[in-house]
């Protein structure tokens, strides 16, 4: 099983913007550079992008959940 | 000699032990938001104390080395790695030409201080090298570091292997406890709100940066009703504009408190709590987004005291360096 980490601190969000889709869904598969969610900090937004790949997706973290850096944020098969 | 930059990290500039003597003209003294790791990492690789570093919020960037050197990371616990090997924290390494140099996350703490043998060799503005963004002043180019940039390293006498123990470093206690001296406009608040002030645990806002830190999840303030005066804002968390000094804490709106750090603005229209001592200033700097810290009321004699034991801590280390 391989996890994805929040490369920084802030507050994770799930879509691009409020009423968008998320970018990822539990159950989906993940490639190396997929963009799986946002982190805010010092006032903007940073892409977070898998540096693992697998299947089936499972969010650990909510939408706007604070995390700490190297926060599990999803797991994957 | 020279360092490349392959990625920048999230905020990474140059800095060093600020740029005194021009806040009443609205330029901040600014440097290293923790003085005692600025200090001891430039230190470590054999720099004088106030040699320009860099200073990586967050997350570390990633850079290629031209020629060797030493190099040390003090601050945050942000794990060096040399061509993905990881290196200590707080102990001066070697680096080979071609080396790069990476970081894992975050471990603890907020900000780390990259010190290289010869120090960054940026023009001086104003007696400093350090990075002022919002004004675009001194550092590199006056910003925070871009992929592709090419940063000028001084000649160095560094030796790797270079360490300061756990026991000489400042401990990272949680909750934070950050001593303030209360001020002139504390009269503005009500005895209760004063005193709920103290009690309630804060967390530090994502917003905060080399600014201010803003913090949020205490109790708003109440504040003493009054007329405002001629040249205040109609919210009673506004004064006629006054000075804002380093460390200062303002409530806009009597909801968020922000203490003003490094790169403060140097003067506005929000009433201040009081400061945050100058011995905590460092602390402010290692806190990551979201952690409990809570502020206590100190007198002006115990917070010389602190500002004592923080230049004993200070001078305890730099002798250990020396020795």
């Amino acid at each position: 099983m391989a996890q994805i980490l929040s490369p920084l601190p802030g507050t994770f969000y799930r879509s691009p913007s409020p009423g968008q889709p998320a970018y990822k869904n539990d159950g989906d598969s993940v490639a190396v550079g997929d963009v799986i969610g946002l982190i805010e900090v010092m006032k903007s937004f940073h892409e977070v992008k898998s540096e693992v790949a697998g299947s089936n997706v499972r969010f650990t973290a909510d939408n706007e959940e604070p995390v700490m850096a190297g926060a599990p944020l999803a797991d994957l098969d | 000699m020279a360092v490349k930059v392959i990625s920048p990290g999230l905020s990474t500039s140059v800095q060093d032990l600020g740029r005194p003597g021009y806040y009443h003209l609205g330029i901040p003294e600014g440097g290293g938001m923790d003085r005692f790791a600025t200090r001891i990492a430039n230190l470590l690789v054999g720099n004088e104390p106030g040699a320009a570093l860099l200073e990586a919020t967050f997350m570390g960037p990633e850079l290629e080395f031209t020629e060797a050197a030493t190099v040390a990371v003090t601050g945050g616990e942000l794990p060096p790695k040399v061509n993905g090997e990881e290196r200590p924290t707080w102990e001066s390494f070697p680096v080979k030409a071609g080396d790069r140099l990476s970081f894992g996350y975050l471990k603890g703490g907020a900000r780390a201080y990259i010190a290289i043998s010869g120090g960054i060799d940026v023009p001086v503005v104003l007696g400093s090298r350090t990075t002022y963004v919002l004004g675009a002043l001194g550092g590199f180019e006056g910003r925070v570091l871009k992929a592709g940039d090419e940063l000028p390293i001084g000649t160095g006498t560094g030796t790797s292997g270079k360490s300061l123990p756990a026991n000489l470093r400042r401990p990272q206690i949680s909750p934070a406890e950050l001593r303030m001296l209360p001020g002139l406009y504390w009269h503005r608040i009500t005895e209760a709100a004063g005193k709920r002030f103290f009690e309630d645990t804060w967390k530090v806002a994502p917003e905060a940066d080399r600014i201010g830190y803003r913090f949020r999840g205490g109790a708003p303030l109440e504040f003493v009703e009054r007329e405002q005066p001629f040249g205040a804002g109609s919210d009673p968390s506004n004064i006629v504009d006054a000075c804002y000094p380093y460390g200062s804490i303002q409530v806009p709106s009597g909801t968020e408190p922000i203490v003003l750090h490094r790169d403060a603005v140097s003067g506005g229209g929000y009433m201040m709590l009081g400061v945050v001592i100058s011995a905590d200033m460092d602390l402010i700097a290692q806190l990551q987004p979201h952690t409990p810290a809570k502020f206590a009321p100190v007198t002006l004699d115990q917070a010389l005291a602190a500002r004592a034991d923080n230049a004993k801590l200070m001078a305890r280390a730099e002798e250990y360096l020396a020795g």
